[in-house]
């Protein structure tokens, strides 16, 4: 169980967001562009530090405010998988995706290389560079490097808002693979509908910064279409 | 060439070379913190960095013989410390060379690091990766050729130091009579035409070759990183 319950202030905006997620499935976070949705996952990750509130995985805290808790990103587990990708230009497609596997004990790894490999369909890809990746492999070695961290959660901050429909059919296959096959729990931002319908298993509907229910995907869309 | 002549161009390649080697670490650092850090202070750090540029040599160099002269206070420290001079010698010309080639190393270092973006360096956390790590592995190989840009440039200004110099560690021959010196003394003795000319020429080839090195290092270093 993901218990997230956060307030955060940036300038005039406020972020007060209240949700929790399951053991696994998709969870999307959708409302307009500049709904405070990814500033509201890099509180997750621990890129920003809220205000008040707390941020616990089965029952262990990443943040806390009351008791003075706060686990810097890389001491989270949480893979973060960023709307442009973010690889590491200077390495290899196999040198970043066990970037962060390295730095995970063997005893703590359950997602192995060869099954990454395997499901993202990305083994003719190991020996180039970043700089010589389409758009679509980009995100497809951007989610294995993520998943590679065996992470306990694993955030999606519109992976797809930067591909042409082409990239987006051939990205979208593998990450409803991702909760079916490794049972980790995706936290997803999206302000596409389609994406809510094709991924989503539950959707968390943020406006200016404040979540403010916890429904269907067919209950996002109807209420889309009837604000 | 004569014996001046030579011992006036060994001298200025290893003061030249000693100067950029005492200075690449601090220059690093302290572009690393302009770079990426706000405090109290900043500006104040930055001029003082900056000082050398805009400073007349001849000033920086009598404050380096007021402070490192063997009655000024980190001079006669270091010579009860540690038994080391370093006015009037080699040693007080690299000195004088790292300071007034400092702002060059660190601008071009400064530029280097924030073209790095730090949202690689955050992915980088979420990897797992604390921030000695992400310097380590991603920020300082992404910055390589403003390093080598930065070496470069400030090598090419050690050689051509001659204000601090002059003032500091004076014009002793096989001690302290870099090229610029010798030139110098050469214009100024009877008969030393044909000696400055050669002397000249040597200057420009240096610094012209250390220019075209420092393109082409970069340039590569760039390539490769971008695979």
């Amino acid at each position: 169980m993901i218990d997230i319950n956060i307030v955060k202030k940036l300038g005039d905006f406020s972020i007060n967001a209240a949700f929790a997620l399951g053991e696994s499935g998709i969870t999307a976070l959708f409302g307009r562009s500049g709904a405070g949705k990814t500033s509201i996952i890099n509180m997750v990750a621990g890129l920003i530090q809220p205000d008040a509130g707390h941020i616990s995985i089965n029952g262990h805290f990443l943040f806390n405010s009351d008791e003075g808790i706060n686990i810097p990103p890389e001491k989270r587990r949480i893979g973060y998988i960023f709307q442009e990708g973010r690889l590491f230009q200077h390495l290899s497609v196999l040198s970043n995706l066990t970037y962060g596997m390295r730095l995970i004990p063997t005893s703590q790894r359950y997602v192995k290389l060869d099954q990454v490999v395997k499901l993202l369909d990305i083994e003719s890809l190991l020996d180039r560079r970043p700089a010589k990746l389409s758009g679509g492999e980009k995100q497809r070695v951007a989610i294995g490097r993520a998943l590679l961290t065996s992470p306990t959660l694993l955030l999606m901050d519109e992976p797809l808002a930067s591909l042409d429909e082409a990239r987006k059919r051939e990205v979208i296959p593998f990450i409803a693979a991702l909760s079916r096959n490794l049972l980790v729990p995706i936290l997803y931002v999206t302000h596409d509908l389609e994406e809510i319908m094709t991924l989503a298993d539950n959707v968390v509907l943020i406006e200016s910064g404040h979540s403010i229910a916890a429904v269907s995907p067919e209950e996002a869309i109807s209420r889309y279409y009837h604000r | 060439m004569t014996v001046m002549e030579w011992e006036a161009l060994r001298l200025s390649l290893w003061i030249s070379c000693c100067a950029v080697a005492g200075s690449l670490i601090p220059g690093i650092l302290v572009a690393w913190i302009l770079a990426r850090f706000e405090f109290w202070g900043k500006s104040l750090l930055d001029g003082l960095v900056h000082l050398p540029l805009v400073l007349p040599p001849v000033v920086i160099g009598y404050l380096l013989l007021l402070l490192f002269g063997q009655r000024g206070m980190m001079g006669a420290w270091l010579l009860k410390t540690f038994g080391i001079s370093i006015a009037f010698n080699w040693k007080g010309a690299a000195l004088a060379a790292a300071v007034m080639a400092f702002p060059l190393l660190v601008r071009a270092v400064r530029l280097s690091i924030e073209g790095v973006s730090q949202e690689i360096e955050d992915a980088a956390r979420t990897l797992g990766a604390g921030p000695a790590r992400v310097f380590f592995t991603v920020t300082l190989p992404l910055m390589t050729p403003g390093i080598i840009t930065g070496l470069i440039l400030s090598f090419a200004r050690s050689i051509g130091e001659f204000g601090a110099t002059i003032t500091f560690v004076s014009n002793i021959q096989g001690q302290t009579q870099t090229l610029p010196l010798a030139l110098y003394t050469l214009t100024q003795s009877p008969g030393g035409e044909s000696g400055a000319i050669r002397l000249c020429v040597i200057s420009v080839v240096v610094a012209m070759s250390a220019l075209i090195v420092s393109e082409l290092m970069s340039k590569r270093f760039t390539a490769y990183i971008r695979g």
